[in-house]
Order: C-alpha cells, then structure tokens, then sequence
C-alpha cells in the first residue's frame, strides 16, 4: 500500500475520465442507440412469452407463438390485409410518383411551382388532417370507407415520398451519360431504356420499400378511412387496451428481420458489386 | 464573368439532352397530380365545407347541411384550446429534446464511426421496422406501473408507492420524441454528412476553440437539416394522438384526440373539420415563418 | 491494323457564320471554321471562352442560334446527335457506370443495329491496349485506362469527325503527357479528324497541326503551333500561348521591308512582313527567350537594371526594368556564357528585328495573360 502500489489508482481514474471526456460524444449516441432499441427488444422477448391471454407481465418462455403465429384470432387476417394493401398501394404510389419525378427532373413546363407545391403538401400536413379531410369527403358523396378507400388513402400520401426520393436520384445522374448515349446513337427512348431507366432504378427501389414500409405502418389515416376493415396497425390499436397477443409480437419482431435482412443484403450487394 | 456561366450551364440538368417544351411533362405528371387532387385537394376542401355544416334540429345523428356557419371555429376552438395549446407546446418540447438527442447521433455517425458509417446508418433505421404502434405500447408496458422500471424505481427511498410514469405528460412527450427521433437524425445525419471535416479543423486552425466552432461552423453548415428534421418531427407529433392515447391520461389529450373522438365517438362532423382545417392553417402558417427565418427553402 | 483505318473520307467541317445566344450572353459570335478531313484540330482558349459550346454544336448537344454546320456536303446543323457520324470523348469520360467496358464500348455499335459486335469491341479494345478489362465495370478501372476506354467507346463507330473535350483534364502530369502521345497515336492510325478542345495550350501544342485560339466565342488565330507562338497576329494570342514581352510603341516609317518603330526615345526595327496593322499605334512583341543581356544588335533597350532572378533548371528567368519602368521577362539558358546577373544589376537587353512582331496598339496589353489556369 505504501510504495509500489500507490500511484495506479489515481491514475487509473484519471485516465478513466479522460478517456469519458474523449468519447463522451460516442459514449451519448451509445445511449441513444439503446434507447431507440428498447422497444424493439422488449417486443421481441415478450414474442416468447407463454401469455395465455394478456401479453403483459412475463409468464415463462415458449416457442409456440412462433411455431404458430396465426393462433390468435384476427393476427394474421389483418396481416394479409395490410400486406395486399401495402403491395398495392406501393405498386400505384411508385408509378405514379416516378412520372411525376420524370417530368420535374427531365423536362421544362409551365406550372413547376404549382407541382412542388403540391408533391410538399400532404407531407406538410398532419396525418390526422389528412385521414380527417378524406374521410368527410367520402361521407359527403356517401361512400362507404372499406378496403379501397385505404389504397386510395395510403397512394395518396405514398405519392410525395416516392417523388422526392426518385427525384433526388434523378438530380444526382451525370446529364453527360444521357448525352453521352445519344452521341452514342441512342435515340430519346433507347436513352431512357438503355441509361436513365437502369441508373435511375436504385431510386425507385428504394422509393417503393420506402412506400410500402409507410404503407404497412400507417395507423392514423387508415383508422380514419377503413370503416370495419383490419390492418396490422389498427389491430395492434385495438387490442392494445387489454394487452396485444404475443403473435402480434412475433410478426412485429418478424417484420423486423425481414426488413433488417432486405437492407442488409442490399448493402452487401453494392458493397459487392464495387469490388469484385 | 463570362467563364463561369459557359462552365455552369453546360453541365446544368434539364438543359441539356433531353429537351421538351412538348406535352409529355403533362402526361408524365397527370395520373398522379389527377390523384393528389381528388384525394387531397378536394378532401381539403370537402373538410372545409363540412366544418361550417350545422345539424338541422331534429335530424339524425350524423346528418349535417351546409349553412355556413363559422361560428363553428369560434365554438370548437373554445372548447378545445386547451388540447390545442397542448399539442403545440407537446409537440415543441419533443422536437427540441429529439434534436438534442439526434445532433450528437449524427454528428457520430457522419464524424466518428469511420467504416461502420453504413451500418450504424442503418441502426438508425432498424427500429422503423417494427411497427411503430407495437413499439408504443411497449413503452406503455416498460414504463407501465408494472412494468421493470417503476417497480426498480420503487425500492429506492425517495420514491413512494404513488410512482407512475404512464399516463403523465412525461410519458406521452417521451413517446413522441422516441417516435419521431429518427425523422431528426436521417436529415441531420444528411447535411452533416456533407460537412468537410477539414473545415472544422480549419476553425480550430483559426483560434475557436470545440464549443466556438460548434456554433460558428457546424450548427450553420448543419442548418438545413436542422430545419428538415424539426420539421418533419413537428408535423405530425403536434397531430399525432396515439402516444396521447396509449401514454397519457385525460388530461393529457392532444388535439388529434379530440379530432378522432368528435368524426367517431360523437359523430359530430362540423367541429372535428372545423379542428382540423385550424390544425392544418396553424401549422402550415407555423411552417412558413419558420423556413423564412431560417432562410432555407431547399426543403423538397 | 488495317482493319482499324475507319476514315471515310467524307469530306471536311465546316463550320459557318455560327452564333449561339443563351439569353443576352453570347457564348459563340459569328464563327467560321474549316476543319480539313482527317486533321488533328485543337480548339484552344481559357474556359468561357466558347470552346465547349463550339464543340457541343459539332455533336449536336447544343442547337446555334445561327449559322450551318456542314460535314462535306452533308448539313448536320439540325440533326440529333444519334443521327450525326459524329462522337465525343466527354470530359470525365462519361462512362456508363451500370455496363461493362465491353458494353460501353458495345453500345453505339447496338444501336445501330451492327452484327458482329464482338469483333469489333475487341479492335477496338486492343487499339488502346485494353483488351484484358473487357469484364469490368469502368468504376474499377484507373482514370488513364477510363479516358482510353472512352476513347475506344467513341472511335469503335467510326465517326466522321471525334470530338474530345478535356479529355486529359482529370488526369495527372505525368498520365497527361503519356496519354498526348498515345492519343497522337492512335489519330495517326485510323486518320479521323480529331476535334481537340483544352484549355491547356501546351497540349494544344504538342498534339495538334492545327491550332484555333478561341477568346471570348470568336477565334483569335488559326494555324499551327510554331506560326502561332512566333508570329501571333492579337495580343491575346501572344501573351496566351506562352509568355510574352509587349511594348507600347509608335511606327515611323515603314519601307525596304522593315519598319521602323519608336518607344520612350528608343528606336526599334520589325520586318514588315512581322507588322500585322496599318495603325501607327502598335504593341512591339517579342519573346523571352530571344532576348539577350547585351548591348549588340539594333534592337537594345540600355540602362536596365534585374528586379527578380529565379532558376529554373533549363534556364534563368530574369525580369529586367527598363529605365522607363516596364517589366521585361529574360530567359536565358544555362548553358556557356551564362551572365549570373543578380537583383540590382545593371544590364542591356537586345535581340533581332526577325524575332521581333508588331501588333494593332488599339488592344489591351495584358489581353490573355494571368487567366486563371483552372478545371
């Protein structure tokens, strides 16, 4: 204690806290990774949880929630519905939105401002607006909200994302390789076909995950325009009160790795291709 | 002078190549405008129109004729403000703490995580893909009163059996700030990314020091995604109503409770389109002072 | 090789009376240009000065606001570019990064609808000696090997006329003047009229016979390197092209063949074939290295003393002040009889009346000097 040992200790605090200092900026986004993962880690462990009827409290680990994810009534009904929903809608928001990203980023016209405008709009607006206004439009002509009024909800505000983001990846093409096709006797449409459309179509991939993602999650419009029909979200909302079913559980946690697996393997794709 | 403006417009967009002063832009743009318009624009005014309808006396509920009568706005507005300063004062409390949490996220992710950029990018994203409901009602039972940390929190002293953390206007900012955070960091991350870092090192260069070049350098560099990011946080926590609803108690209902209740549990049509159309003009108004101020307009 | 001798002999460009308006700004002014079949042409000036335009024109990028555009008989003035027999080597190569080399190269002779791509693309490859990359994605080639794949990718359609713009700006030194070579090389071989345009004028120099000096959308000068440098016809093109000493001076007289010309009470003799203006107004002109720190000839500025001294390996640059403050330029080679003159010293310039030219004095003395070497 007298000699030899003494100076470790308050040279190990102090380099402690100087490697703290260092890295307390990673040290804070450490912790803000964790927060942003809690839920994400409870949903996923009370997946395994042998629940019975409420999903609330821990009652011991189980596997059937998974071995059987349809076992309660309604998950998985309302799971095909808002996949047939989300792949529709995305189908239509993708084509549409990348029209409209085509004649912004590849063509002159009267009217530009008026067009912005109205692609910034509805994302500019609360969802409750949003839900709210097309749903007193559907009561004013009568129309029964259903399952083709949340594909005609969630096209709508699909719309403004997949232009923006098409657009942005259409802004950031060299216009040299257009030009350079059609030095290259490619006339207007082999320049499309041939090089835009092909350099372009990372953009639009990413604006149809991107779609379907909104789509698939989107609880507030379509609680205002779906009338009895079930989507995920509204299921999960519904059932919420009394404790959602450890299957819900299971197909959010699913959801999860799927995403995370598409991503990835993207990622790994590109880095790939660089290389090799 | 004339040597910029040969270099700048022969490598301009549109310009060049693909010229068209011909009708295929308003073929391009129609499907989706024709869409935009009859499922956003006439909504809007749908709404409009519905909140100055009256119910004749005596008639059904749910029967509504237009009368005109604005004094709707008056009425709804008197009745709600409460809710409708709490969602803005809710909503800005979300946003400020959200941008405090996702500065120095980005700030890492752009500045510090070398090769792992990519994957901590995606980090970021991950949690989006599990709904974004199932992870409301997580916290909902995290932080429920039976949950892991009230019942920890209860065995210390200074907590008494009371302690509950749903249902309290802690919980629902909490909510909202968790649900919007990665709408703050993508943009965030996306302007700092585009920062050189030698530019900081230059300000340390000429005598600022961390905290100076901070504020002189990377908070204005950062701007439009300072802006894009609030905004988008904003926008629909100050509507939303699901973290109110699952998180909070009565006296915690936002504006977009009140909306939902008024269309579905009163069905009183008038006052929930006279709610929103406020809530939308309130916010665009709110939008447009705060892009002018911040002198950003690239934001689409 | 033989196979790869694609010049048609189809007939001359001819560029004539071309303006190109954007706006109120005109970035080309009225430009008559013949551009002889099978040439190595330079279109050479700072950037801005409507070089790039005159070259988007030829490849049908861009449409003149006025004037033709003619290969041999053929107007081309409003063709689309995929319709022209004409191809451009893109500044940044403008390579398809979604496509093989061999499909970039590949690519005009697809859409013109030819058989036997194959062969083709691999003449083509094996003329810029890269036959071995064919599978790979130009975003994993070097910047040499893109510009020459670009190059390939143009030269594989046997175009009329090749137009490169910049095609050596991304480049570094060394690859640069390697690549002047192997572009020399590979014109020598398939005898197309190459269309150069640099802003680089060492470049324009070494590679093309003919040389057009562009400044501000109309062309100085036109002829070759050495007829450029040693007798430049406007101050632009003498103080661009290289360095050059002017001198305000006044002419007064001009028989037998010379004139001669007086400045501050010095008098000096031009040939008159040297005398490119009738105006009695001129700027004398002549370039560093001819002059000398003596006092012989008839030519001599005496009473000058050195204000900067830097060596630079194959000579000494000296500036000298004459007595009427004018800064001169000197290179002196460092070879026997070097003078090792410091700051200070008093000296006597002189040098021959055949190195010496007379230009129209109504210009901007510094018109062309100091631009901005940038891209």
């Amino acid at each position: 204690m007298t000699t030899l040992s003494a100076p470790p200790m308050p040279s190990f605090t102090h380099r402690a806290s100087r490697w703290i200092s260092r890295n307390l900026i990673r040290i804070y986004a450490g912790v803000a990774f964790v927060y942003l993962f809690i839920p994400v880690a409870y949903t996923f462990a009370f997946s395994f949880n042998d629940s019975g009827k409420s999903n609330l409290v821990w009652q011991g680990f189980t596997l059937d929630n998974w071995k059987n994810p349809c076992g309660a009534p309604q998950v998985c009904s309302a799971v095909a519905n808002s996949i047939q929903i989300g792949v529709l809608s995305t189908v239509i928001a993708t084509i549409l939105g990348t029209m409209i990203a085509f004649a912004l980023g590849r063509h002159k016209f009267r009217g530009r401002t008026s067009t912005n405008l109205l692609i910034f709009l509805p994302m500019a607006t609360p969802e409750v607006v949003l839900g709210a206004s097309l749903l007193a439009m559907f009561l004013n002509l009568g129309v029964n909200p259903g399952f083709w009024t949340i594909v005609i909800s969630h096209v709508m505000f699909c719309i403004s994302f997949v232009v923006v983001t098409v657009k942005a990846r259409i802004a950031s093409l060299d216009p040299r390789l257009e030009q350079a096709a059609m030095d290259l006797y490619a006339n207007e449409k082999d320049t499309f076909r041939y090089v835009t459309l092909p350099l372009v179509m990372p953009g639009i991939a990413g604006a149809a995950l991107l779609a379907f993602s909104l789509s698939f999650d989107d609880f507030i419009i379509t609680n205002f325009n779906s009338g009895i029909e079930t989507t995920f979200p509204k299921f999960v909302y519904v059932s919420a009160a009394r404790g959602i079913p450890a299957e819900a559980n299971v197909i959010g946690s699913a959801m999860f790795f799927i995403a995370l697996f598409i991503v990835v393997i993207g990622q790994v794709v590109a880095r790939q291709r660089k290389k090799s | 002078m004339a040597f910029l403006h040969g270099a700048t417009r022969t490598h301009s967009g549109p310009r060049s190549g693909i010229k068209s002063r011909s009708i295929t832009p308003y073929l391009l743009l129609a499907p989706g405008m024709i869409w935009l318009i009859t499922f956003f624009i006439i909504p809007i005014f749908s709404l409009a129109s519905t909140s100055t309808m009256v119910r004749p006396e005596g008639a059904q509920i749910g029967t509504y004729v237009q009368e005109l009568r604005f004094q709707n706005y008056v009425d709804a507005f008197v009745a709600n403000q409460e809710q409708y300063v709490r969602s803005f004062v809710y909503a800005g409390i979300a946003t400020l703490l959200a941008l405090a949490i996702a500065f120095p996220l980005a700030y890492t992710i752009a500045f510090k995580a070398g090769k792992y950029r990519n994957v901590l990018l995606v980090l970021v994203v991950a949690p989006f893909f599990t709904s974004f409901l199932l992870r409301t009602v997580a916290w909902t039972q995290i932080l429920g009163d039976d949950g892991p940390i009230v019942s920890t929190l209860k065995l210390l002293p200074f907590f008494d059996d009371s302690l509950r953390l749903t249902a309290t206007p802690f919980a629902v900012v909490s909510g909202l700030t968790y649900n919007f955070l990665p709408f703050m960091t993508l943009p965030l991350y996306a302007s700092l990314e585009r920062i050189d870092p030698r530019t900081l090192e230059a300000a340390g260069d000429l005598y600022a020091n961390g905290f100076t070049t901070f504020k002189k350098v990377t908070v204005p560099l950062a701007m439009p995604g300072i802006v894009a990011g609030t905004l988008l946080t904003f926008i629909p926590a100050a509507g939303d109503y699901i973290n109110a609803t699952l998180l909070g108690n009565p006296s915690t209902k936002m504006i977009g409770n009140v909306i939902e209740s008024r269309f579905f549990a009163v069905v009183d049509y008038p006052t929930a389109a006279a709610l929103s159309f406020t809530l939308m003009a309130t916010i665009l108004i709110v939008v447009t002072l705060y892009i002018r101020k911040s002198g950003t307009d690239e934001l689409v | 090789m033989a196979n790869s001798k694609v010049s048609q002999d189809t007939g001359d460009l001819v560029l004539n009376r071309v303006s190109k308006f954007y706006g109120d700004f005109c970035a080309v002014d009225d430009l008559s240009l013949t551009v002889p079949d099978g040439s190595f042409f330079a279109l050479l000036g700072p950037s801005g000065c409507g070089k790039t335009t005159t070259l988007r024109m030829i490849a049908g990028l861009e449409e003149p606001s006025q004037g033709t555009i003619h290969i041999g008989d053929n107007d081309i003035t409003t063709q689309k570019p995929y319709r022209r027999n004409v191809n451009t080597v893109f500044q940044n190569y403008a390579l398809f990064p979604h496509l093989t080399i061999f499909e970039n190269i590949a690519f005009g002779l697809r859409r013109r609808g030819i058989k036997d791509v194959k062969t083709e693309v691999e003449n083509a490859l094996n003329l810029v000696e890269l036959g071995h990359l064919a599978e790979r994605k130009p975003g994993q080639l070097s910047g040499g090997q893109q510009q020459r794949i670009a190059v390939a990718r143009a030269i594989v359609n046997r175009p009329e006329v090749l137009l490169l713009d910049e095609p050596l700006g991304a480049l570094d030194l060394k690859l640069r003047r390697q690549m002047q070579i192997e572009l020399k090389r590979i014109q020598m071989e398939v005898g197309i009229t190459f269309i150069h345009v640099t802003h680089d004028q060492e470049e324009a120099m070494t590679m093309a016979d003919t040389i057009a000096v562009m400044n501000q959308g109309k062309i100085e000068q036109m002829g070759s390197a050495t007829e450029l440098y040693e007798a430049p016809k406007t101050a632009f093109v003498a103080n661009f092209l290289g360095q050059c000493n002017l001198i305000k001076a006044k002419v007064q007289s001009r028989a037998a063949g010379k004139a001669v010309v007086t400045a501050k009470g010095h008098t000096f003799e031009v040939p008159l074939s040297r005398v490119s203006t009738d105006s009695d107004s001129v700027l004398l002109g002549v370039r560093p290295e001819k002059l000398r720190l003596d006092d012989q000839g008839i030519n001599s500025i005496k009473d000058c003393v050195v204000t900067d001294r830097s060596f630079v390996g194959t000579s000494t640059q000296y500036l000298v002040r004459t007595p009427w403050d004018l800064e001169l330029v000197v290179f002196e080679q460092n070879d026997e009889g070097l003078h090792d003159l410091h700051v200070g010293d008093k000296v006597s310039l002189e040098w021959d009346a055949e190195h010496t030219f007379a230009l129209d004095g109504a210009q901007d003395i510094n018109a062309g000097a100091d631009l901005e070497d940038e891209e």
